[in-house]
């Protein structure tokens, strides 16, 4: 979810290796270039087998074996890239077997769930794989047939020739395919995407049939001989230091084996804070335990750091002047002076968790200067870093496999849990080590999702059209750089489509961390800036659609400043007349209590516009329906879990919105600690939901994240159609009429 | 303390403290992790289990309190009829994402169709309302409920 995403690489090449499988059959290493401004590529151990080694392996009874290199982490990732593999591969899903891959950089590249990268970045890559697999086998067929590889075909994974009549299946020219030099991957032909026949086809997860069972594939379901249970107590508020511990009485508690005082690094990257570990045979005994413990905290760095003096400074830096401009188009002063009309506005939200289902957790062995760790991260690779910088222990000592996320939402791009599990492993060799976050800790160091404010101001000419804008942001950050994930986005509508702009920024310092959210700065700026947008369209005298697709103007690409994505004016025109189209937001009726809002916004290279309605009865919101319409290029490679993923990102808006999530802070102490006071949606919230495809001619990309952004701006929209009232502030907070 | 239970039909001895909740005696005394941690307070259902046929919140059920009670979980549910037709319409629409929350969404749906066999929607609302999915697939934990019950016809939701 963060960064945002970058270019694909385009002109990197994978590199392909051909190698005969244990007990006969082709493996095939598809060396997928290293990431971009990667530092060192991880030597790792050897493999542990031969056919793991693999990225494609088919045995000689033609079983397809296809590592999924990513973490899964709820996006349906673990699916989605082994269907492009097996479609080019063209053999039949049935003979598919998915094994998750460890964490290997000079073989797989990035393995990363974030920013909604991945199909963007694999697309290609996982394509010319399985092509060339199927290359391979279709020579090797060729040559045991004695004809021209030209006269074969291949369906379902066999090899015809039509001629004579002739097959053979994948697993009978296995082995001999492995002696084959493997194709130039850039060269070797693709399937014409009318001929796919997995990608595009709805297909079940590979996971969820274990997952009905309640078998063991998640990070918390980790079990190792003598493995014991820790948890790890920190300071109350942000920034604590640990001045003494007596841990003396939780040394006695029931099932108590150590209990470690464990001085942190100050870093906020690791995460490893001052703390004390408990270490017992069962994790609820461990946690019983931290009520014995008797510790002294000293938390001078929070003192002040409280939401309601953030709110504060915050009302005294919007009324004062920008600490910088961040992007000036044009006289903004001078247009939003001359104008015709000018409206204005304050927007905020607040900090917000991110709360997946499964809590963080991890498990570590250290042994004889080597670590080997079983975790839930979305950033393993960066796992690897923190834990050397955090430790001082090498990659080359580390053996990091990635199990199964319970949720990440952004969180697990944080491997903070993962430094605490390695740092309390370290502190009992050769015990093997769980350490599980409670909810309530959970809740308490998150990366949050930053607040923020936004003063808009926007300037309407004679003609009802919009010639100026402007945004004062008011953010977290050191006076130089915002904190984590609390940037701006300059690129941000209607930045390019209006001719005089301003976009400017203060910042004041937390010593809370933030971190990236299901689609960062967009899950809050698409909130404040399409609502006030709303507000801009009605002064006019017009709708938001219409406001939007006037400044859209003509299809083109608008460019990003810096190395931002380009912005195609024609495929949000698209997607904005699609929703129109199947709301029928033109002939929608009026109705006391009840109306319809509309927002569009782009991110994670994904183009969405959302229509919701929502009736108010005193200041009770009740959602009845929300129209999606989406470009995310010309394939939805798993319409199942593409469906799914819009779907839930839809409730988790309207859960951010309606269900009262705010994090607040008291002298740097979390005030929320679990599904009660930091409530997520549930079952009853959710509202019809119909999903429109637009699919443009560009290539596929990510929907961990895009289809979220519009949803809370339509959200607000609608509310102010069904009962005037403008929702300026998140979360939702209506007066009982 | 030693308590005997009666865990999928099997019977388990444990030597716990009585306060020790059920879902800890589950997964790191017995190795039955398909019961997950949630929340700790009965707040998710991510911890559900059957007690006596009966969706109980194994994070708030001291074992002390269980005595002769015959407790089901997650890795034996498709032994029942209804939990195997549950699992087939889980997985005929592939219903989860991330897939943590659906032990406990698959034993309260259980526990309702056991109850009632041809559920509301309204019904399963109510019934369901306590387990909370953070990927948010509510839409199709709820047809995936309605096939199982037979009150409507798996459609093709993607």
């Amino acid at each position: 979810m963060s960064p945002e995403p970058r270019a694909a690489g385009i002109d990197r090449r994978t590199v392909l290796k051909a190698s005969l499988l244990a007990g006969g059959g082709l493996a095939l290493d598809a060396l997928i270039p290293l990431p971009f401004g990667a530092a060192h590529a991880a030597a790792g151990e050897p493999a542990v087998a031969a056919e793991l080694s693999a990225f494609v392996a088919i045995a000689p009874d033609g079983t397809v074996t296809i590592m999924s290199k990513n973490p899964e982490i709820g996006q349906g990732i673990k699916t989605s890239l082994p269907m492009i593999v097996a479609d080019e591969l063209d053999c039949d899903w049935s003979q598919v077997r998915i094994a998750q891959a460890e964490v290997d950089q000079a073989r797989y590249g990035e393995q990363y769930a974030g920013g909604s990268t991945a199909t963007t970045r694999d697309w290609m890559p996982m394509r010319q794989t399985g092509a060339a697999a199927r290359a391979m086998l279709v020579q090797a067929a060729a040559n045991r047939l004695k004809v021209d590889a030209a006269e074969l075909t291949t369906g379902k994974g066999r090899i015809f020739h039509r001629a004579t009549g002739r097959s053979l299946g994948y697993g009978e020219v296995a082995s001999a395919a492995a002696s084959l030099p493997p194709p130039d991957p850039s060269r070797v032909p693709l399937k014409d995407p009318a001929q796919f026949s997995i990608i595009g086809r709805p297909t079940i997860g590979v996971d969820s049939h274990r997952i009905v069972k309640g078998e063991p594939i998640f990070g918390i379901d980790t079990r190792l001989p003598g493995m014991l249970y820790a948890v790890y107590e920190v300071a109350p508020a942000y920034g604590g230091r640990l001045v003494k511990a007596d841990v003396a009485a939780a040394q006695r508690a029931a099932g108590v084996r150590h209990v470690i005082p464990m001085t942190g690094n100050g870093d906020y990257d690791s995460g490893l804070a001052d703390g004390v570990a408990i270490l017992a045979t069962n994790w609820w005994l461990a946690n019983e335990a931290r009520a014995k413990l008797v510790v002294e905290w000293d938390l001078s760095a929070a003192a002040g750091h409280s939401s309601s003096a953030y709110r504060a400074r915050a009302e005294a830096m919007i009324a004062a002047r920008p600490a910088e401009d961040l992007r000036v188009d044009g006289d903004p002063t001078r247009q939003l002076a001359a104008a015709v009309k000018r409206v204005a506005a304050r927007y905020d939200y607040p900090f917000i968790a991110h709360a997946p289902m499964e809590p963080q957790n991890c498990a570590a062995r250290y042994h004889d200067g080597k670590l080997e760790i079983w975790a839930p991260s979305q950033t393993p690779q960066r796992g690897l870093t923190v834990l050397e910088k955090a430790l001082g222990i090498g990659p080359e000592n580390i053996r990091l496999h990635l199990t199964r996320c319970g949720g990440g939402f952004g969180r697990r791009l944080m491997n903070d849990y993962m430094v605490q599990a390695a740092a309390i492993a370290r502190a009992v060799p050769g015990v093997p080590v769980q350490l599980i976050w409670s909810r309530e800790d959970d809740m308490r160091r998150d990366y949050y999702r930053p607040g923020g404010w936004h003063s808009f101001e926007a300037g309407i000419g004679a003609n009802g059209e919009l010639i100026a804008f402007a945004d004062h942001f008011v953010t977290f950050g050191d006076g130089k750089t915002p904190a984590r994930a609390a940037g701006y986005n300059v690129a941000m509508p209607p930045a390019g489509l209006v001719p005089h702009l301003r976009y400017s920024q203060s910042m004041m310092p937390t010593v809370v961390t933030t971190g990236a959210l299901r689609a960062p700065g967009s899950n809050a700026l698409a909130f404040a800036s399409q609502s006030f947008l709303d507000e801009v369209a009605l002064a006019a005298g017009t709708d938001l659609p219409a406001l939007m697709l006037t400044l859209l103007g003509e299809r083109r690409e608008v460019p990003a400043p810096g190395n931002g994505i380009a912005f195609d004016t024609g495929r949000a025109r698209d997607v904005i007349e699609k929703v129109l189209a199947i709301s029928g937001w033109s002939t929608r009726s009026a109705q006391p209590g009840r109306g319809r809002g509309f927002a569009f916004y782009f991110s994670h290279r994904g183009y969405f516009a959302e229509v919701v309605e929502a009736s108010v009865a005193g200041d009770a919101v009740q959602v009845h329906k929300v129209w999606v319409a989406g470009d995310i290029g010309s394939q939805i490679v798993n319409p199942m879990g593409a469906e799914n993923q819009v779907r839930g990102a839809v409730i988790d808006g309207l859960a951010q919105a309606l269900a009262g999530q705010a994090i607040e802070f008291v002298d740097g102490v979390v005030q929320q600690s679990n599904f009660d006071s930091f409530p997520l949606a549930r079952m009853p919230l959710t509202p019809e939901i119909e999903i429109a495809w637009v699919k443009s001619a560009k290539p596929p990309t990510g929907l961990g994240e895009p289809a979220l952004p519009p949803v809370i701006p339509a959200l607000a929209n609608a509310i102010f159609a069904a009962t005037g009232t403008r929702v300026r502030s998140l979360p939702v907070r209506l007066k009982a009429a | 303390m030693g308590y005997r239970l009666e865990i999928n039909g099997a019977v388990h001895e444990v030597d716990v403290p009585a306060e020790m909740p059920l879902l800890w005696v589950l997964r790191d005394e017995l190795g039955l992790v398909g019961t997950k941690y949630g929340c700790g307070r009965g707040l998710c259902g991510a911890c559900t289990v059957h007690v006596d046929g009966a969706a109980q919140r194994s994070c708030l059920l001291r074992v002390g309190s269980l005595g002769k009670a015959k407790i089901r979980t997650i890795e034996q549910i498709g032994a029942t009829e209804i939990g195997a037709r549950l699992q087939r319409a889980w997985l005929e629409i592939d219903v989860m994402q991330c897939g943590y929350c659906q032990a406990g969404q698959i034993m309260t749906a259980c526990a309702l169709l056991s109850r009632t066999s041809q559920p509301s929607d309204a019904e399963i609302n109510a019934a369901m309302t306590g387990n909370i999915c953070r990927c948010a697939c509510y839409h199709r934990i709820r047809s995936a409920i309605r096939t199982a019950a037979g009150v409507e016809e798996a459609g093709h939701v993607a």
